[in-house]
């Protein structure tokens, strides 16, 4: 290990200055204005609605659609936090409810492989 | 310290999978030959849950400096779209600032996008203490998967659900909030589109860049009326007249 920590704090570096990048770039753009474009404080109202769902997409992307289960475990799970939701709007019951299940599921019925 | 507790509050959501993620990656970093030291540095600096368990997968591979600089960049590009939203809110925070924005993950994004501060609650200091809290739970998560990991007796496959089954409740609270439902729908359709035609790694940059083009495209009718509910009166909406209205976060 000690010959190569010289390249893993490279590579952390490396990580962590692009991750920083990524988040720091809308400041870096428009931080410094004393006035937000019009745009782009419209942009900051609707854009959180879009990604949030964009973000609900990219968590579960991995599910596999095209062979059994067909995605029922994360299908049924997610019903059951709109559904939860919906009926108690109490943001911990609906995760508690939802990710519950969902355990259950892959454990049970859903059991994917060994 | 109402404050404070107003911040912790709003974290509980996220505990369970920061705690579940970090822990994974200690574990990875672990079994990779790692020390702890490793996992706690890429905690405090790294902050990025999805991206520090691609990391352990470079390293192991010594992947080159240029292809870990280009995976960061797109397994991370999202965040480029949320700063967007905290602008204005992130600036009036002096010292703070810059901490506000490195460290805006997409689960701080979620919190601070749809709360609702009590009125005897610091705004700006609640979102500071959100932001610290969470950063702490997970830089102590990444040291305690490398420390303790191997020793969980209990298999916690699935609790990371627990992080979609969240989002999808601020989606829900956002939907019930806000007076167009065309944002939301948006992101829906381009995700789904991109995703069908580009499949699930490459989906999601494609989805939000149309959604910010779709989305400017519809500025004419989304900022017309009372759909967006002007704080201020409302002139006649043309377009050029837009530039005055502040609208309700």
């Amino acid at each position: 290990m000690n010959t190569n920590w010289i390249s893993t704090i490279e590579a952390l570096a490396v990580v962590a200055l692009v991750t920083i990048f990524t988040r720091a770039l809308p400041f870096l753009f428009f931080g410094g204005k004393k006035k937000l474009p019009d745009t782009v404080s419209y942009l900051g109202t609707v854009l959180p609605a879009a990604i949030m769902i964009i973000l609900v997409v990219f968590c579960l992307r991995n599910t596999i659609l095209t062979a059994y289960p067909y995605g029922l475990a994360e299908l049924l799970s997610v019903a059951a936090v709109i559904i939860v939701h919906c009926l108690r709007n109490n943001v911990f019951l609906s995760i508690a409810a939802g990710t519950g299940l969902y355990m259950v599921l892959i454990r049970t019925l859903f059991l994917i492989g060994s | 310290m109402k404050s404070f507790i107003f911040a912790f509050k709003q974290t509980i959501p996220v505990l369970f999978p920061y705690l579940f993620i970090g822990i994974a990656f200690g574990v990875l970093m672990d079994e990779a030959g790692y020390t702890a030291g490793w996992s706690l540095i890429s905690g405090l600096f790294i902050y990025a849950g999805s991206m520090q368990i691609v990391m352990v997968s470079l390293l192991t591979a010594g992947a080159s400096l240029g292809t870990i600089a280009m995976m960061t960049f797109f397994v991370n590009a999202r965040h480029i779209f949320y700063g967007l939203a905290f602008i204005e809110r992130f600036r009036k925070m002096g010292r703070k600032y810059p901490y506000m924005v490195v460290t805006l993950t997409d689960e701080v994004y979620s919190i601070l996008c749809n709360i609702k501060y009590p009125v005897d609650v610091d705004a700006r200091q609640s979102d500071f203490y959100i932001t610290l809290i969470l950063h702490l739970v997970w830089i102590l998560s990444c040291l305690a998967g490398a420390l303790f990991g191997q020793l969980i007796p209990y298999d916690l496959t699935g609790i990371e659900f627990s992080a979609t089954a969240f989002f999808i409740t601020v989606c829900m609270n956002q939907w019930k909030s806000m007076n167009s439902h065309w944002p939301a729908l948006t992101g829906l359709i381009s995700a789904v589109v991109f995703y069908t035609i580009l499949g699930p790694n490459q989906f999601i940059l494609p989805a939000l860049t149309l959604s910010v083009l779709v989305l400017i495209m519809m500025k004419p009718r989304l900022t017309a009326g009372q759909k967006m509910q002007p704080v201020k009166e409302c002139k006649p909406a043309s377009i050029d007249g837009a530039e005055e209205i502040i609208y309700e976060y």
